[in-house]
């Protein structure tokens, strides 16, 4: 399958491992990654934040660098951007774009994908040959929960995973407060949020907290930071492309 | 097609300055002072722990939870399509039964129509049960100017009226009150009470049952909302536990039901999916205890002179938006308050209406307006969200209140002229759609890493973010995009080889469709 | 009779204005929830009696020829000394009981209702999976107050009247009748959301189960 990869402006800019691990995960499965150059960001934190003239440039580029009928389908490690491409584009094509915009828009939301959806549904696999010996637990995200419905295909693929000890999260289906600019405007209540869902990671005495989405795991991983906690953050696909031969090493900074 | 003279004029929100859909200050602000209350913050956690179990465990055992969720969201939609024929259907079947019924288009005007009712009756006193549209107006306050004393009897409504307090939630208005503090506020304004009187829930509930005994049975006046109003058969219904609004509804000669023209129902049998869907949504019971349906007036049983006011106060503002117009499919459930988790850090105060938690968020500012004077508190509410999701799961008309915080960001940012913040987002957006200067961008951010300390974190942020790193690090940017990586020659490499392993795992494993 | 018909013009006519602003289309409404179901005797009682007990009711199933027998059982361990009737109830369920019987009517002032220990009805229809109890005022159950006001309400419920769901109740009733149902004793959850039994309404709620009826 040829697939285009979507880095997303986050992922590509302040998490590329957890991009690169991607790459390199579905390469390893066999299939073909290409990721169109001028791709840059979703235009997801413009809508979310009340702007939905101002991404329409965003969002005419998107459909651009991903409508090519060559590329089967599209994933991003990120739930919140699929979520985002699957239905708010259409929102802003609809009342700010063009006919043309809103035909490009439906063209490649009917092949956007979150990873493990990807993974699970698309390619059909649960075990991709990854090895990671560690305890890990996971946050399901509110996006990929609730917008995207991926249900328990994140923890199938973890379940999958050879070495892993993976402990469930209490309360997991609570959100950690990011919410993009909300962790700003509402910050007091951001970190409340926050506050309680490191309560919960921290009795699961996992190494590693991981997420299908940087931004998450951003905000997450930065409150764990700043409070010392032992364990640190880690998207799914760099689990995912863990392997015997390559295994998993800190790159980036603890967060 | 014939000439159109415009567009018909969009219908105003409630007046300003009126009622009880506005707070004095924005939600970041009102939150600010909730979140530092130790104990709201308990009694909130426990409370909605609680009643989200017990959802989730009697919307469960229903095999046709959805189809329900389905019929109640769609027979909704229905009645808002054809909300004039069915309340001039209502108001005929309310009067054909011996009722008389009252328009108001905003609450002074329902406010001043229930006072001169209460006048005309010689009563100086009435027993109410539990309403939020009589609480969205203000009523009790209208009352209390024009000499006339307002009881509330609801547990709840009572407790929050003895102590001079605001509700703070659909429905559990106490609920930012643990057992503690009610018993001494049943001993500080209580007449007569034990003072022996202990926190047992029991007991408490025992003292509020003899207190309000005497007013039940002396009352001559009562005021309620209602659930639903039947269009069919001119039928009212108010659900209800504990028996109060029993006896409002039934033991005094004068009853005035003020009801939102938005809780009108089509037929009688509606009655047989939102029975269902509302008691195990709110209280988390398969029934709650009492429910009452009235019918204009029964000679021999119950009130004989039975007034209805059907209340506008902006709900047709809302209704001329095609998506803020769903938020009027409410029907007050409150369980997208006990599944929020900014209503359960922040509590229902914070939102300065009548109407907290998520559907507040929305409703509020649609009923009222956001931009009513200049920083109108309510425009802060769209954006009280991480648009987590949760409460569109758990609405059981599916309100999909997230969309709903989006559209209203959006009005909002339309209204607001040119702010620093939408200046920033054009420019945002203007790098991002130029893939070059977006590149360009990604390299000074790097250069950035300079701002992280010996650990690659960042601990403190300019004074806009300041709220942001007060409690999380921000990682240094990377030294390398993903971009700059897959063209070097290092990622090149790593995917050659990942790509041959890809090449020798599809030989091994023939594709299946073959 | 419309009172004020300037608002009465203003508000449809804002309405009407609303729904031309932001036109939907029409929506039909899918009604494919369980209705109509069906469950036999033994199940229905099973159903009644587990949701009954739950909200802190007592349940006494016995044969219709065991109606006065039982009701005085209630009455009796309860120490009713003086109850209040509707009109038409079956004189018979009373044949057993020695205390003082007041005989319902529109003209004895509901306050005074307070001064009875307890009320016995007969009741319309009843819900199995919910376990509620609807009463509509027919012959035998009653104006609403003389069921609200004493504090032990004593509701006889024939098998036959118990059906298996909530849309199978609704479409068994009269909907011009002034209606109550009842769901166990009068609760609470305003304290802590803990449900508490007993507050205006009666705190005792005896339902009798005639099985045979």
């Amino acid at each position: 399958m040829r697939i285009g990869l979507f880095a997303t402006c986050l992922g590509d800019t302040l998490f590329p491992e957890a991009v690169k691990s991607t790459a390199v995960l579905l390469a390893r499965l066999g299939h073909e990654v290409v990721f169109p150059p001028d791709q840059t960001c979703c235009g997801q934190m413009h809508v979310n934040t009340g702007y939905q003239r101002e991404p329409v440039p965003l969002v005419r580029n998107f459909a651009e660098q991903f409508g090519d009928a060559s590329i089967d389908a599209v994933v991003m490690p990120s739930g919140s951007c699929a979520g985002s491409v699957r239905h708010q584009h259409e929102i802003v094509a609809q009342r700010y774009g063009d006919a043309a915009l809103r035909a490009g828009v439906a063209t490649v939301k009917a092949k956007t994908y979150e990873l493990s959806e990807l993974l699970v549904d698309v390619l059909g696999v649960t075990e991709v040959g990854a090895y990671f010996p560690h305890r890990v637990t996971y946050h399901p995200t509110c996006h990929s929960l609730r917008m995207l419905r991926v249900g328990d295909k994140p923890l199938k693929l973890l379940r999958a995973v050879e070495g892993i000890d993976l402990v469930e999260l209490p309360e997991a289906d609570s959100c950690c407060g990011f919410g993009g600019t909300f962790a700003v405007k509402n910050a007091e209540t951001s970190t409340a949020m926050l506050q309680d869902k490191m309560r919960n990671i921290a009795d699961t005495k996992a190494d590693v907290c991981s997420a299908g989405d940087s931004s998450c795991l951003m905000h997450i991983g930065g409150g764990l930071s700043r409070i010392k906690s032992g364990t640190r953050t880690l998207h799914l696909a760099q689990i995912l492309g863990s392997t015997r031969t390559a295994p998993y090493a800190p790159m980036e900074a603890a967060r | 097609m014939s000439t159109f003279l415009g567009m018909p004029a969009a219908p105003p929100r409630s007046p300003y300055g009126t009622g009880n859909l506005r707070g004095d200050r924005k939600f970041p602000e009102a939150a600010h002072d909730e979140l530092r209350n130790e104990q709201l913050r308990r009694n909130l956690s426990r409370a909605t722990r609680t009643i989200r179990t017990k959802r989730l465990g009697v919307t469960g055992e229903l095999p046709d939870w959805e189809r329900l969720r389905d019929a109640g969201s769609a027979i909704k939609t229905d009645t808002m399509n054809r909300l004039p024929e069915l309340l001039e259907q209502l108001e005929r079947k309310v009067t054909e039964r011996g009722g008389t019924v009252h328009w108001a288009r905003d609450g002074v005007e329902a406010n001043e129509i229930v006072t001169r009712l209460i006048r005309a009756t010689g009563s100086r006193d009435v027993i109410k049960v539990k309403s939020m549209a009589t609480q969205e107006i203000g009523l009790n306050e209208h009352l209390e100017a024009a000499g006339i004393t307002p009881y509330e009897t609801d547990l709840a409504e009572l407790i929050v009226q003895l102590a001079d307090d605001k509700p703070s939630h659909i429905l559990v208005p106490a609920i930012h009150r643990n057992r503690d503090e009610i018993r001494q506020i049943f001993l500080d304004e209580i007449p007569g009470v034990d003072p022996d009187l202990d926190n047992v829930p029991a007991h408490l509930a025992a003292a509020a049952r003899a207190y309000l005994r005497e007013k039940f049975m002396t009352t001559k006046v009562a005021v309620s909302g209602a659930n639903f109003g039947i269009a069919e058969t001119g039928t009212l219904t108010v659900v209800e536990s504990e028996g109060n609004g029993r006896m409002c509804l039934t033991l005094p000669d004068t009853l005035i039901t003020v009801m939102g023209i938005e809780k009108v129902l089509p037929r009688f049998q509606d009655l047989e999916v939102f029975l269902q869907l509302l008691p195990r949504s709110s209280t988390g019971e398969r029934m709650n205890p009492y429910t009452s349906m009235w019918t204009g007036v029964t000679p021999g049983d119950g009130p004989q002179d039975f007034h209805l006011v059907l209340l506008d106060n902006g709900r047709t503002a809302a209704l001329a938006d095609t998506i803020g117009r769903e938020a009027l499919n409410c029907i007050r459930c409150s369980a997208c308050l006990n599944v929020c988790p900014v209503y359960e850090r922040a509590g229902g105060h914070a939102y300065g209406s009548t109407y907290p938690g998520p559907i507040g968020a929305v409703l509020t500012p649609q009923l009222a307006g956001m931009h009513a004077a200049k920083d109108d508190p309510n425009s802060s509410l769209p954006y009280a969200s991480s648009l987590c999701g949760a409460c569109f799961d758990a609405c059981p008309v599916k309100i999909d209140i997230p969309s709903m915080l989006v559209e209203l960001r959006h009005q909002h940012t339309e209204q607001s002229g040119t702010t620093a913040e939408k200046l920033a987002m054009k420019a945002a957006a203007g790098v991002m759609s130029r893939p070059k200067l977006f590149a360009a961008a990604q390299k000074a951010a790097s250069l950035g890493r300079a701002a992280g300390g010996r650990d690659g974190t960042i601990s403190r942020l300019p004074a806009s973010l300041s709220g942001w790193s007060d409690s999380r690090d921000t990682a240094a940017p990377p030294k390398q995009s993903f971009r700059s990586w897959l063209a070097s020659a290092e990622g090149a490499a790593t995917m050659r080889a990942a790509a041959g392993e890809g090449a020798g795992r599809t030989a091994e494993e023939p594709e299946e469709e073959q | 009779m419309t009172t004020n018909p300037t608002a009465r013009d203003t508000v449809l006519g804002r309405i009407r204005a609303a729904l031309a602003l932001a036109p939907t289309p029409d929506s039909e409404v899918p009604r494919v929830y369980r209705t109509g179901r069906t469950l036999p005797d033994d199940e229905r009682l099973a159903l009644l009696t587990d949701r009954l007990a739950d909200y802190k009711a007592q349940v006494h199933p016995c044969t219709g020829d065991r109606t006065a027998e039982v009701i005085a059982g209630i009455l009796h361990e309860r120490g009713a000394r003086r109850i209040g009737v509707p009109d038409g109830l079956d004189e018979q369920w009373l044949a057993a009981y020695d205390g003082e019987v007041q005989l319902d009517s529109a003209d004895i002032p509901a306050p005074s209702l307070d001064a009875l220990d307890g009320v016995v009805t007969a009741s319309a229809v009843s819900c199995a999976e919910t376990g509620t109890i609807f009463l509509d005022g027919s012959p035998g159950q009653g104006r609403r107050a003389l069921s609200l006001v004493p504090d032990l309400h004593v509701c006889v419920v024939d098998l036959s009247s118990v059906v298996a769901g909530v849309p199978e109740a609704v479409a068994r009733l009269v909907p011009e009748r002034p209606t109550t149902l009842i769901s166990g004793p009068s609760a609470t959850s305003d304290i802590e959301l803990e449900r508490v039994e007993g507050v205006h309404g009666p705190r005792t709620l005896a339902v009798v189960i005639r099985t045979d009826a």
